[in-house]
């Protein structure tokens, strides 16, 4: 998701790297992290991503980021897992083969809301589940960002910050003089292939 | 445990989430966390951890070849005869699945109300919960005697002989409430995990590197993740709740639906869910009160957590203790003779040495946790937690083999007891259970290094300012 420049023009054949990606910095607090993402967003950087160890109140509103739309993807799952349970329970009592039992009709709404909330419930949760790992383009094992040289500090201590390519529009030198001012350690150019 | 230990070079007190108090004593840094967690999956295994893991895997043998000799002759091979239809092998359901309750209680009730203290147990009980309810998922299974027909006596699928299961029967329901739960369990541990294996496949080298890297799903820690992420997991915590008060209200259906004396009362979803609650917490406290020893992560697990996690036991005791007697109270206020004759057998009969062990246990021995000073001493509460999860199984087998054993017809009725097989596959259940327990605290992360961070990132970050 983070690759989606399409061009390859200035792919430099045999470069031992491959094309530059994107340039990352680390940050030692989630402070330093945000204004350093509104510090980069004024001088007009867009195409910005965050690598942090948990998640930071406010970083989306810091990236522009829009909020999550994975919350109908979650109710269209909660909604087919009450239209599968009540069909289910409906077609093969009332419709399928019915059997009396005990004088009870066929179908009845009441004894059908027990299952009808745990196919909710699951539905639902496999669609919270996968829905966020397809939104995340998850699983994938490979990554730009895993080039960088710091990358491991994300998951343990560090807040890293990422200006990514836009385009052709690419000036690194300029960037990492710009992270370094804002507070960025181990300020480096991150290339797709390593 | 000499190689598993951790030296507790963090002081961190996640309870304290009042404002004059810090959340952190000491001085920890996020690094000093992902140390103290990740140090006990990355040393290898003590000798002791084998010589546990050896006596459980044991146990779990002993289930295999009890099963296998249930399943090659039948379920005669249990106690239970009519009237006791249902004696040990169901009264080990419920005690498992309720044991399972307190994992998803603390990682989802107590997300919602936002109690930061439960970052440094849900990891833990969340396996538990999972490994109690693949515990109980054995009982319903085998108990049909041909497991392999449970498949089309239970799951609708278009089958040869054209019929489908009766969705009418609370035992249809209990099959989706505990495969449903079982499931959203595994997928809510998983999402919890994700950052956190992450965290070990980036330290790690090699195969390690490989496999938790293969399991982490090539997590990024992107912010873009975690906004999918946080949400996703706000949704599961939503969805759990809800759901972990439905499945033991449905599991006391299977009783409460029933017209039979001592089962058919309304009160049992409430009283059902509270009890599984408590002996759910019961169950947490006793194995980590000897995993913090163990793995010396006393200052992750502190006195703070075992003191919240009594209180909420305590409360839990004075539910079922009110319940039980609001059951006495309504079969007295009944003027059914059935009804009065099921709960006067219960503390007069035959079996009114377990109903009173049962009062005993849950009632009266948690009194003691009224007193700080007994909250606090580690001793005393393992004890408590020990009669807690012994009086919440005779809670069960009160309810299932005392209100069957003297039935309708009193010609035919009977006195259970149990066989070896069902002795030997009960003590195997604590081999699985244990075996999986073991793994776990080996092999994953058990405490939640992400989330630990993130609850206490305000106080590690104000430090880090001046």
């Amino acid at each position: 998701m983070a690759t989606s420049t399409t061009d390859t023009q200035d792919m430099a054949p045999g470069s031992v790297h491959g094309k530059p990606y994107a340039v990352a910095t680390t940050f030692d607090t989630s402070h330093e992290l945000l204004s350093a993402i509104r510090g980069i967003r004024k001088k007009g950087y867009r195409k910005l991503d965050a690598y942090t160890p948990f998640p930071i109140h406010g970083i989306d509103e810091a990236l522009g980021e829009r909020r999550s739309k994975l919350g109908f993807v979650i109710g269209g799952g909660a909604l087919a897992g009450i239209l599968t349970a009540l069909g289910l329970q409906w077609w093969t009592a009332a419709v399928d083969y019915p059997i009396i039992i005990g004088g009870k009709p066929f179908f009845a709404i009441e004894y059908a809301v027990p299952i009808t909330f745990e196919l909710m419930v699951l539905f639902a949760s496999f669609a919270a589940v996968f829905g966020m790992l397809a939104f995340n383009g998850l699983p994938r094992f490979n990554h730009p960002i895993f080039n960088y040289e710091n990358y491991a500090r994300v998951t343990d201590d560090g807040f890293v910050l990422v200006v990514e390519r836009d385009g052709n529009h690419f000036e690194p030198v300029a960037i990492v003089e710009l992270l370094n001012e804002l507070g960025g350690k181990n300020t480096e150019v991150v290339h797709e292939d390593a | 445990m000499a190689d598993l230990a951790i030296k507790p070079n963090t002081q961190l007190d996640l309870l304290n989430t009042t404002i004059d108090q810090p959340l952190i004593t000491g001085e920890p840094t996020y690094h000093s966390i992902t140390e103290s967690v990740s140090r006990v999956v990355e040393n290898p295994p003590s000798k002791f951890w084998f010589g546990l893991i050896a006596v459980t895997a044991s146990l779990l043998l002993m289930l295999q070849v009890m099963l296998g000799y249930l399943v090659a002759t039948g379920i005669g091979v249990w106690g239970n005869n009519i009237p006791i239809g249902w004696a040990w092998d169901i009264t080990n359901f419920v005690w498992w699945i309720g044991i399972g309750h307190a994992g998803t209680l603390i990682s989802a009730i107590l997300f919602l109300l936002r109690q930061r203290w439960r970052t440094g147990i849900n990891r833990a009980a969340e396996a538990m919960t999972l490994f109690a309810v693949a515990c109980a998922g054995i009982y319903p299974l085998f108990h049909t005697g041909r497991p392999w027909r449970a498949i089309y006596w239970l799951l609708p699928y278009p089958n040869t002989m054209q019929i489908w299961p009766n969705f009418r029967s609370p035992l249809e329901w209990d099959v989706f409430a505990v495969s449903t739960y079982f499931t959203v369990s595994v997928l809510f541990w998983f999402v919890g995990l994700l950052p956190d294996l992450a965290t070990i496949r980036d330290r790690a080298t090699g195969w390690r590197r490989k496999i938790y890297g293969f399991f982490s799903l090539g997590w990024r820690g992107s912010a873009r993740h975690w906004k999918h992420y946080e949400l996703a997991y706000l949704v599961l915590a939503g969805l759990s709740t809800p759901l972990v008060l439905s499945v033991h209200s449905i599991v006391s259906f299977d009783f409460a639906v029933s017209i039979l004396p001592g089962w058919h009362t309304t009160i049992f979803p409430p009283y059902f869910v509270a009890g599984a609650v408590f002996s759910g917490f019961g169950m947490v406290l006793t194995l980590l009160i000897i995993t913090r020893k163990a793995l010396g992560i006393e200052h992750l697990i502190t006195l703070k957590h075992i003191d919240y996690m009594c209180k909420v036991m305590l409360a839990m005791s004075m539910v079922v203790g009110y319940s039980y007697a609001s059951e006495y109270f309504i079969a007295w206020f009944s003027v059914v003779d059935g009804e009065r004759f099921a709960f006067y057998n219960r503390i007069t009969g035959p079996y009114a040495w377990a109903a009173w062990t049962m009062i005993t246990c849950n009632v009266i021995a948690p009194i003691p946790l009224w007193w700080q000073a007994v909250r606090k001493n580690i001793t005393a509460v393992f004890i408590i937690t020990i009669f807690v999860n012994i009086g919440m199984w005779y809670e069960r087998f009160v309810i299932i083999v005392i209100s069957l054993h003297r039935d309708f017809l009193p010609s035919s009725w009977d006195y259970f007891h149990p066989t070896y097989v069902d002795i030997c596959t009960f003590i195997g259940t604590m081999g699985l259970f244990l075996t999986l327990y073991l793994l776990f605290i080996k092999y994953v992360p058990m405490i939640a290094i992400a989330e630990v961070k993130h609850a206490v990132s305000h106080d590690i970050e104000k430090g880090a300012h001046h």
